[in-house]
């Protein structure tokens, strides 16, 4: 099957959690050099989804694909070592160690990656991205702010030279103004190095302004699936799900 | 002044062996929060290892390397086949299974080596040094002793500081999920930490023994000083863990040298239930509260 290089295809993928069915026969395609942004309520399965794909949760059904290589039920590990990079929602970055030891154990992941043809970061590309980390590099990560955690943990995600980047609520608990910053530097990233991204977020407005895509979520099920200007335009779903 | 200083002396060396023992402990805590208590176990069989080789007529070095291999292997099995499955469960299960090694190791060495005391060689000289006219408490063993420990010290150090690996070790010890999301094999890092402990457990098995008598339990309380000297040192540092077990080497010694041999293991309880009152997360450990 002659899929390109960083499509993400999730075909009937279904989980549960107890007799609690969280994804129920999900399909989702993300492309590579669009923003597709997955939307939904509380509750609505977003994170479970992503977890799913990353190998986090284990025992669903359905498929996770990746440039048409089945991913379906390999361990974490495997999964971010064929290009899959996940920021899991609190952001995940190790507190204990340093900013820069954060970024090496990206870092670490994209050299192994690279031998399969990655694309290339350095360290110094992600501190001419963000300064403010490099002015704390010898710090524990503890100390950042959660601007500067999102920063963190995207720019060690970059470094480790993904095909496709899970995204969970990057928005939350960050002040509008970083939030738009965090948003367009997503779209940029999108624009010039063409990975596929696919963004959970419930703060839909914002996701909305930068995605491409857009499927909504509900209990676990797609309710809908559509270009993301005709997704924002449509009131109805706005207000029985997207709640702006 | 002559006897203080002997005092002092010997209670450095003591403390060295409990500095060796602490870091194994700290190795496993580290990596996976669990108190390894078969470790002195462990390290007894090893060294009983190394006696039977001696006593086939090998050199005291050969013995010494092998017990040291053998810790390397012993502690990896015993990850992978024994702890494995109890590991992601609650923390008291894995104790209570390391518990159950510690019983089952002790009884397969008195079947395996004997249950009576058998003398176990120093490679150094074990007469003290001479200053003046005295004969200090101080041995060319003392320094072999207290030289290993220092090198093993360093040497966790500059891996956990400076290589990939340990920089790998240290992240899955703080977070298995996020270490799992950028490729770091955990499992195989949870094998390496109890390798690597198991080692330095040996070590210390081996310098315990030297120019002592070992019998399948002679390690019991240098588990309960080594613990005490982890504790001390805060669990988490191995810098913390050598200077733990000097102080708890010192402390000991003065008590049993001024006060009598009989309170040592009483002193030792005593060090530990204050430093759990006081200062629950060590002396030297900086880790703020983790738990969020």
């Amino acid at each position: 099957m002659a899929e390109p290089r960083g499509t993400l295809d999730i075909r009937g993928l279904s989980a549960r959690y107890g007799p609690v069915t969280a994804l129920d026969a999900v399909d989702i395609t993300a492309s590579p050099g669009r923003v597709t942004a997955v939307l939904g309520a509380n509750g609505a399965g977003k994170t479970t989804l992503l977890r799913t794909i990353s190998g986090l949760v284990k025992g669903a059904d359905g498929s996770v694909l990746l440039g048409g290589r089945d991913l379906t039920g390999a361990s974490a590990e495997t999964i971010a070592r064929a290009g899959i990079a996940h920021v899991p929602e609190g952001r995940g970055v190790i507190t204990e160690l340093t900013v820069e030891e954060n970024l090496r154990l990206g870092e670490l992941l994209g050299t192994a990656r690279r031998g399969k043809g990655g694309r290339e970061h350095r360290l110094d590309t992600v501190y001419e991205m963000f300064p403010a980390l490099e002015q704390r590099r010898r710090r524990e990560a503890n100390s950042l702010s959660g601007g500067e955690r999102q920063m963190l943990v995207i720019g060690r995600a970059l470094l480790s030279a993904p095909e496709v980047l899970l995204l969970d609520e990057p928005s939350l608990g960050l002040a509008p103004r970083i939030v738009a910053q965090l948003f367009a530097l997503i779209r940029d990233l999108v624009d010039r190095e063409g990975i596929t991204v696919l963004l959970v977020e419930q703060n839909a407005r914002s996701a909305l302004s930068i995605a491409d895509t857009g499927f909504v979520l509900n209990l676990g099920r797609v309710v809908a699936a559509a270009d993301a200007a005709s997704l924002a335009g449509d009131a109805d779903l706005r207000h029985a799900y997207l709640g702006f | 002044m002559q006897q203080f200083v002997n005092i002092t002396l010997n209670g450095l060396s003591q403390g060295a062996i409990y500095a060796a023992f602490a870091l194994a402990l700290v190795l496993i805590w580290r990596a996976t929060r669990i108190i390894n208590f078969a470790q002195g176990a462990m390290a007894m069989f090893t060294t009983y290892l190394a006696l039977t080789l001696i006593e086939s007529g090998q050199s005291y070095w050969v013995g010494f390397a092998a017990a040291l291999v053998a810790g390397l292997v012993l502690g990896a099995l015993v990850e992978r086949i024994v702890m494995r499955p109890v590991e992601g469960g609650p923390e008291l299960n894995a104790v209570i299974v390391t518990l159950g090694l510690f019983v089952a190791f002790q009884a397969l060495a008195a079947i395996l080596f004997g249950a009576t005391f058998q003398s176990f060689p120093a490679p150094f000289g074990l007469r003290g040094f001479t200053v003046g006219e005295f004969t200090i408490a101080f041995t060319p063993f003392s320094v072999f002793v207290i030289g290993s420990v220092l090198v093993v010290m360093l040497a966790l150090t500059a891996l956990f500081r400076f290589t990939d690996l340990g920089l790998r070790m240290r992240a899955s010890a703080f977070s298995q999920e996020v270490s799992r999301l950028l490729g770091v094999r955990v499992g195989r890092m949870l094998t390496l930490g109890w390798a690597f402990a198991a080692v330095v457990g040996s070590l210390a098995g081996l310098l315990i023994a030297g120019g002592n008598l070992v019998h399948p339990a002679y390690m019991d309380a240098v588990i309960v000083y080594g613990f005490v000297a982890a504790v001390l040192g805060g669990l988490e540092s191995p810098g913390g863990a050598v200077a733990g077990g000097l102080i708890t080497g010192l402390a000991l010694s003065y008590v049993s040298g001024y006060l009598g041999s009989e309170l040592v293991t009483l002193a030792a309880l005593g060090i530990l239930v204050a430093v759990l009152l006081v200062r629950p997360r060590g002396l030297f450990s900086r880790v703020a509260e983790r738990r969020v």
